[in-house]
């Protein structure tokens, strides 16, 4: 039985309103203005976004070293993220999300390793600056092929009043000028990852395009330079990526910061266009580019055949004739592959409905790849998106659309409950929950350990993973036969 | 439609394509400033030496890929062992999200938790109003029987009153007066997870034992400690508790909340130690814990009430669960049962059926300090050398028992204890003195990686591997299972070796 799009806001509706009956009357006026059913035509989704989440609800966002170590600086392989505080913030982010490099790890890579300056309670009550430079010190010692050293804070740092800028300084000038970026991530700053992006951009913008002892790369250039921005290479996503824009005949000089290196972001100031993914984590770096070496920058979507076509054409329409034809010729050799897929996996998906909740771009860059498999995206919000990305995600969501943003661990459980997806798309702490109620789940933030799903090599695997999430026999065998049937 | 076409190709297989390693070989080689090929093999070569050893065991301040978590991991671990509890983090929010995450990849389970999410404004002005706040809506929306409080680094820098915030919570109505709110101070400055795991269990303790008279009756409390396989190993525990005819109370009871059924209901709560066993526990005979170094200042309180104490080290392998087992019948008066003893007959028999296999085999071994002494203990037992034993939490006094277990056996001689170590130092060891195998948790594959020392994954976290955690490693039954996890490795490496080397008509037996 179909429910009519009037039936789906109503019910939408009523539960926005039964879940906020659940908080104090406090939290119910907070938590109100950041849900809301979609109404086709509005020019956003309705919700407040990017404050502060509520103490107690159990919220799924993360803090502001999640969003620069883990998301921004982690991934840039050549230099060493020093996790500076107690032990624990590195530990749980190690080698969590899947940012793939090429490299030899220990020697010259080091994505997948925990650098920490251990605090102790001594740290605390004496400040860790020392300490610091010390931690600084033995890296050179031991990992001589480093090419460059960031300072992740975490919570104590900035609250002791350590100085870790003039502890970069000093160790800059000691090694000939070595990049060493002092990041001030502290946990606490902001409201969710949203802020450690933010700072981790500047920190750059701030360390390494600005200052004098960051040495120049030799560096010839081409008509046709771009940098890939917001690719974490999960999964290998900003390799899938890359592979389009060299075939349709750019050249890719930097990622960011997937699979990037210290070398390509000094670089990137040479592109002539940048091409950005992630919008919310790195906006800021790619507006700062524009205003000041005026390269402009491009949104693109590399999420399921029908993005990836209107984006490289979207990308294509910044160059010349060669770019445009390159573009199409790109389209037109991967068609037949896509249409396969899509003939294989659409008539086992087709009519799915799908609920997301994911970070940076994904809660409507995914939307695409869904519907090319015929599925529908029917509940959709983001853990730290602000007003902009919920502008964007209007163009991408259907009338009647349920919206939640910084949705807690009690609103989601009832919204799925009530709804009963196909499929949720969220991240690791969901996923148990919602099989537990044999609802199929795919993490959507590390592919559940799949991937790439970018490009189009990305969208066939994201199509066989969608396919095996839903169409597991698994799902059939939770109710013992020996039970009443529930309905 | 061929099956060509529709072939998936994912990140194993994708990233081996010519065209991909062509256009990553080009990445390299036009945009990254790489090192040359030569000088990264140097500075590999270079560090497998001795040099390279002196230089990394040199290192005071930088920690490298440490075997430890921080304290608020422990206390959450713990807390879910109670019927009905939701942990409850002061401090910032992130925090939360990682621990939650942490034991959802090891356990593949959910992890409930909510966190005060403290942010500039507590940083200046305390964390009161978030503590009024987050109890009030943790409890309408979670309707928990308990709150259990821990706290994160920033909470303890900046010094909040954990006891007056909950009175003036519980004064403003924020949860009922009689919610039974205990209270961790958990820094992760100090300490690591297993830390947090006494703090949060001794303080939830204190809550219900506080200011109440102890009546001794004949009771046995025993105590699990932080465990990645505290599933298996408490219902193991139980099992035993079960065929000797006691009844015991396990607390910290996680063994339901960390292996919850697919059925169709979420239970954010599921079994745990009820709060009127918890109660009623000071009045227990005797405490025993299964991990002495998780509960050295929970034990000092049971001693403190009166209680006695019996202080294991993870008790895996046939002499520790024999004095396990002993303990019980002791302090229970209960004989330990034949069916009991048959089990630990058929522990032995397996061992003695594959000492040829493992005699002799050098081992290196890290983890939490309890199960790296109980860990050496089985493999002093089977007659291995753990050349190697490496605790990042481990103290001096950890050092001294391994010393001691060591000193013991022939088997000890030779050995080294790293108490402090991480697993760069690992890593240093690994290359200057090779050993057969590597016992560790799954951030060893980078060890077993680098220098090709086959790993065998016990320990926490294990994210890469499924549902070891629901199968003990305690008891004589757990024992068995640890043997078979090592046997399968020894075997599983003879025969890799020897594929490797394109042997065909020798040492590839078919009988072993």
């Amino acid at each position: 039985m179909s429910l009519t799009a009037d039936d789906v806001k109503k019910r939408n509706q009523g539960l926005i309103e039964e879940v906020l009956k659940a908080y104090p009357e406090k939290t119910v006026k907070k938590r109100a203005k950041h849900l809301n059913v979609f109404e086709e035509g509005k020019p956003d989704c309705g919700v407040k976004s990017n404050i502060k989440s509520v103490p107690g609800v159990m919220t799924i966002r993360g803090c502001a070293y999640a969003g620069s170590k883990g998301v921004v600086w982690g991934p840039i392989k050549d230099m060493v993220h020093i996790s500076h505080g107690p032990v624990g913030c590195g530990q749980y982010s190690w080698g969590a999300r899947r940012n793939y490099y090429a490299g030899t790890t220990g020697i010259e890579s080091f994505v997948t390793m925990q650098f920490t300056s251990d605090f102790q309670e001594k740290d605390i009550v004496f400040g860790g600056d020392k300490k610091l430079a010390q931690v600084i010190d033995e890296v050179q010692t031991l990992f001589p092929l480093n090419n460059g050293i960031s300072i992740q804070s975490e919570c104590p740092i900035g609250l002791i009043g350590d100085d870790i800028e003039a502890v970069a300084k000093a160790k800059s000038q000691q090694y000939a000028g070595k990049t060493i970026v002092p990041v001030r991530c502290e946990g606490f700053r902001g409201v969710s990852q949203s802020l450690g992006h933010h700072i981790a951009n500047d920190s750059i913008r701030d360390w390494i395009f600005d200052k004098g002892q960051s040495k120049a790369v030799p560096f010839e250039g081409t008509p046709y330079d771009v940098a890939i921005i917001g690719d974490y290479n999960i999964g290998g996503d900003a390799w899938a990526s890359r592979i389009l824009l060299e075939e349709m005949g750019l050249r890719v000089i930097a990622q960011w910061s997937g699979d990037g290196s210290l070398a390509e972001l000094k670089n990137s100031p040479k592109a002539r266009l940048n091409v950005l993914h992630c919008y919310r984590s790195m906006n800021y770096i790619a507006r700062y580019m524009e205003e000041t070496f005026g390269i402009p920058w491009v949104e693109y979507n590399f999420f399921g055949p029908t993005k990836i076509e209107e984006s490289l054409r979207r990308i294509a329409a910044q160059f010349d004739d060669r770019i445009q034809e390159g573009a199409e010729r790109v389209i037109a050799s991967y068609q037949p592959r896509m249409q396969a897929v899509i003939d294989k996996y659409r008539p086992r998906l087709a009519g799915k409905k799908v609920m997301l909740y994911v970070g940076g771009l994904r809660p409507r860059h995914v939307i695409g790849a869904y519907e090319d498999l015929g599925m529908e995206v029917i509940g959709t919000g983001y853990e730290f998106g602000h007003n902009d990305d919920y502008q964007r995600t209007a163009q991408d969501v259907q009338d009647g659309t349920l919206i939640y943003d910084d949705i807690t661990g009690y609103e989601f459980e009832k919204f799925v409950d009530t709804i009963r997806p196909d499929l949720v798309g969220a991240g690791i702490k969901e996923k148990y929950v919602f099989q537990k109620m044999g609802v199929p789940f795919r993490q959507m933030h590390s592919w559940d350990y799949s991937g790439p799903y970018h490009g189009y090599d990305g969208f066939a695997i994201f199509a066989r993973d969608m396919d095996m999430a839903i169409n597991n026999p698994v799902w059939g065998l939770s109710r013992a036969p020996w039970k009443e049937m529930r309905d | 439609m061929s099956d060509e076409s529709t072939r998936i190709v994912d990140h194993f297989d994708l990233f081996c394509q010519p065209k991909y390693v062509d256009m990553l070989d080009a990445k390299k080689r036009d945009f990254e400033s790489a090192h040359s090929a030569a000088a990264v093999a140097q500075a590999q070569d270079h560090t497998a030496t001795w040099a390279y050893r002196e230089k990394n065991f040199a290192r005071e301040a930088l920690v490298i890929n440490p075997a430890k978590a921080c304290q608020p991991l422990g206390a959450v671990f713990a807390s879910v062992g109670f019927e009905g509890t939701l942990p409850f983090v002061h401090g910032s929010q992130g925090c939360v999200a990682y621990y939650r995450s942490h034991l959802s990849r090891h356990f593949k389970e959910p992890a409930s938790c909510v966190s005060s999410s403290m942010t500039e404004d507590a940083a200046v002005f305390g964390g009161m109003n978030n503590m009024i706040d987050g109890l009030a809506n943790a409890y309408r929306l979670y309707k928990p029987k308990m709150i259990a409080v821990s706290t994160t680094c920033m909470a303890e820098v900046i010094g909040d009153d954990l006891n007056s915030f909950i009175q003036n919570a519980k004064g403003k109505g924020s949860v009922p007066e009689d919610l039974d709110v205990p209270y961790a101070h958990t820094p992760a400055f100090v300490g690591s997870h297993v830390t947090g795991y006494d703090n949060a269990l001794k303080s939830i303790l204190e809550h219900f034992w506080e200011g109440r008279e102890r009546v001794e009756g004949g009771g046995i409390n025993v105590i699990g400690g932080f465990d990645g396989y505290t599933v298996g190993n408490l219902r193991e525990v139980k099992r035993l508790l079960g065929l000797m005819g006691i009844k015991a109370t396990i607390l910290a009871d996680n063994s339901e909340v960390w292996d919850t059924p697919m059925d169709g209901t979420f239970r954010m709560y599921d079994g745990g130690t009820t709060l009127a066993d918890t109660k009623a526990a000071l009045n227990a005979k005797a405490t025993i814990s299964m991990q002495a170094f998780c509960t050295e200042k929970t034990l000092g309180y049971c001693r403190a009430k009166g209680q006695e104490t019996v202080a294991l080290n993870y008790p895996l392998g046939v002499a520790a669960t024999d004095r396990f087992l002993m303990a019980l019948a002791r302090l229970s008066g209960q004989a330990i049962p034949a069916e009991i003893e048959k089990e630990r007959g058929r522990l032995v028999d397996a061992m003695a059926d594959s000492t040829a296999h493992l005699h002799g085999k050098k081992f290196a071994l890290y983890g939490d300090p309890d199960l790296t002494l109980g860990l050496t203990a089985f493999l002093l037992e089977l007659g291995c050398e753990p050349r190697h034993i490496l605790a990042t939490n481990g103290n001096r006094d950890w050092a001294d028992a391994v010393q001691a277990l060591l000193d013991g056996s022939p088997f000890g001689a030779g050995c080294q204890v790293y108490a402090g170590r991480d697993l760069w130092h690992m890593r240093s060891l690994l290359f200057t003195e090779p050993v057969d195998f590597l016992i560790g948790n799954s951030y060893g594959k980078y060890l077993e990686r680098d220098t090709g020392t086959p790993l065998i994954r016990i320990g926490f976290p294990i994210f890469d591997r499924h549902h070891h955690h629901r199968y003990p490693v305690w008891g004589y039954q757990g024992g068995l299972n640890v043997l078979v996890t090592i046997l399968d490795r020894v075997f599983d490496e003879m025969d890799r070796r020897m594929v490797a080397l394109g042997a065909q008509g020798y040492s590839y037996d078919i009988i072993r």
